[in-house]
């Protein structure tokens, strides 16, 4: 339809010989609004619905406060200790040869396989006071399951490959002669690893984060198995959300998920940009 | 170590101490967070022998939860197939204003909690909503029905194909498809015969996680789909019942199925990545 407008007039595409544009964008067009941006339009249109004081005594609501200091709480601590470990795991895959280490590098993606509702009730099976580690632990009257602990644990097991399979690839890519430059100006390994390496690496690690962090303010299956949903206590957003639909609590259900919602975007809104920044910054490479 | 004068340490390479204690850290991570919940599953699943094992599989509502789980799938894969194929050849093969936000929207549902992506149908088309009374009306049920089930499946796993594609697709370039079309070859032909080729593993492997999506989904169904069992319970939901009954073994034995799903989607998804480095290598004249 675009074909024939002059070449200095605005148009919506490049000229091309490839036959399809209309169909093709038209059908992904139809299809994405349909199933994705109808219904989300919806939700957002139900809390526009209501009033600015019912929305803030539903989010100001202590049940609700209590639910997403709970799911944004647990969601940080597991990607920040992902990021720990899966950059020490990417390490270990990337620069070092062993044994089995092809499996290991395949089992990483398990948590993006594995159904969250099958991890939860694994989970909740080995950390319960009498399950296979809980068990360890219940004599120091440690309790993993049902508190917030076993809540990261789950986020910690569904995080993993985020953080893995973001930095993975960027250090695959890493040239070695800047590491053989630093070695060479005298910097001893500790500092090439610490002062070269990771600084390169920071914006993969910050986008792995980030997955990590948002799929884990989200998630849902794995985590209500071990969590206990004890209200003030172990009680995730996700859940509360369900809790209110069964309620039949339309407005307090759409009042957290759009708290939810703008949380998360917020936050990825605001990593895009430290990236960008750094990339900037630390480019170039 | 004792004689450090004339052991030569490579400068940008860590000592062999080094390199087993962070491998063995990364490996115990992995082996206490992936692979030992992994294990819980099989071992639980045949606590109390085999044959009750199967007798929990080929119990009515197990077998139509298996059902109802294939019957979704075999639904909601091939929807977001075309759309991931058309979503690609309109993203990769045409230059047109919006491009990055249309990319932007597809990514969409994987930073949605799977709650919300269910809650968003049931205000759509539940009982408070515009269009549910209406559909009644005319004797159609979308909440806590199959349809209310496949759309929220569609819906956490739209981005899948269209994700890996775009990529693959982008990086192919457009030179085969214009080369096909100069020799006089329609644009049909050219897809099938030029395009399709250069993209079937790359299709394959995002189906294959589509697929392993869609199956072991549980947040989106476990809101729309109303638990009711042998009519609306998918095997994730089913899990979840038999396990809030106390039935462990049995929880654990549709659990395995699940497990095994997501054991063969890795396998695969491995076996197409060797092929992948072949067919990337063989491909490119």
């Amino acid at each position: 339809m675009t074909s024939t407008t002059a070449s200095t007039r605005w148009r919506l595409k490049e000229p091309s010989i490839i036959p399809g544009f209309g169909l093709t964008l038209g059908f992904s067009l139809a299809y994405l609004c349909l199933i994705i941006l109808i219904p989300l339009a919806g939700l957002i249109f139900r809390a526009s619905s209501l009033s600015a004081s019912e929305f803030l005594s539903i989010l100001t609501d202590e049940r609700t406060l209590a639910a997403l200091k709970i799911s944004f709480g647990t969601a940080l601590i597991a990607a920040l200790i992902n990021v720990v470990f899966g950059v020490l795991i990417c390490w270990v895959l990337v620069r070092y040869d062993f044994p089995g280490r092809r499996l290991i590098d395949a089992m990483v993606d398990l948590p993006f396989a594995l159904p969250t509702a099958v991890a939860g009730i694994a989970l909740s099976a080995l950390y319960a006071p009498k399950g296979w580690i809980g068990a360890w632990f219940t004599p120091f009257d440690i309790r993993i399951a049902y508190t917030p602990i076993g809540i990261t644990i789950a986020l910690i097991f569904i995080g993993l490959p985020f953080v893995v399979r973001t930095v993975q690839p960027v250090m695959e890519e890493i040239d070695r002669e800047v590491e053989e430059a630093a070695a060479t100006l005298g910097a001893n390994r500790f500092q090439t690893v610490f002062k070269v390496l990771l600084p390169s690496l920071l914006p993969a690690i910050m986008t792995g984060f980030a997955l990590a962090f948002a799929r884990g303010v989200g998630e849902y299956g794995s985590v209500v198995f071990i969590a206990g949903n004890i209200p003030y206590v172990s009680e995730i957003a996700p859940l509360l959300i369900v809790i209110r639909l069964e309620e039949f609590n339309y407005a307090g259900a759409t009042a957290i998920a759009t708290i939810m919602l703008v949380i998360s975007f917020a936050m990825l809104l605001i990593i895009n940009l430290i990236q960008s920044w750094s990339r900037g910054r630390y480019g170039n490479g | 170590m004792a004689d450090r004068a004339t052991r030569f340490v490579n400068p940008v390479d860590e000592r062999i101490g080094t390199k087993i204690v962070l491998t063995s850290i990364g490996g115990l991570y992995l082996a206490f967070f992936l692979f030992l919940p992994l294990v819980a599953v099989f071992i639980e699943a045949f606590r109390n022998g085999a044959a009750s094992y199967w007798e929990a599989l080929v119990e009515p509502d197990a077998a139509a939860a298996i059902r109802l789980t294939l019957l979704v799938a075999a639904i909601a894969v091939p929807l977001n197939l075309v759309f991931g194929v058309a979503a690609a050849w309109a993203i990769a093969k045409f230059e047109f204003k919006g491009k990055a936000f249309l990319i932007t929207l597809i990514d969409l549902p994987f930073s949605i909690s799977p709650v919300i992506s269910g809650l968003v149908y049931v205000l759509l088309f539940g009982s408070h909503s515009v269009l549910g009374p209406i559909l009644k009306s005319y004797g159609i049920e979308i909440l806590f029905a199959v349809p209310g089930i496949v759309l929220a499946t569609v819906f956490v796993t739209f981005p899948f194909v269209a994700r890996e594609l775009i990529p693959l697709m982008q990086d192919q370039g457009s030179g085969d498809e214009e080369a096909a079309l100069s020799l006089g070859a329609s644009g049909w032909q050219t897809f099938w015969y030029v395009t399709l080729p250069n993209i079937k593993w790359g299709l394959l492997y995002g189906v294959l996680l589509c697929n392993a999506r869609a199956m072991g989904e549980f947040g989106a169904v476990s809101v729309v789909s109303g638990h009711i069992r042998g009519l609306t319970n998918t095997m994730p939901l089913h899990v979840e019942i038999l396990y809030n009954e106390y039935n462990m073994a049995a929880a654990f034995a549709v659990a395995s199925l699940l497990a095994a799903l997501a054991l063969v989607t890795l396998a695969l998804k491995t076996l197409l990545e060797i092929r992948f480095g072949a067919g990337n290598a063989g491909g490119r004249h």
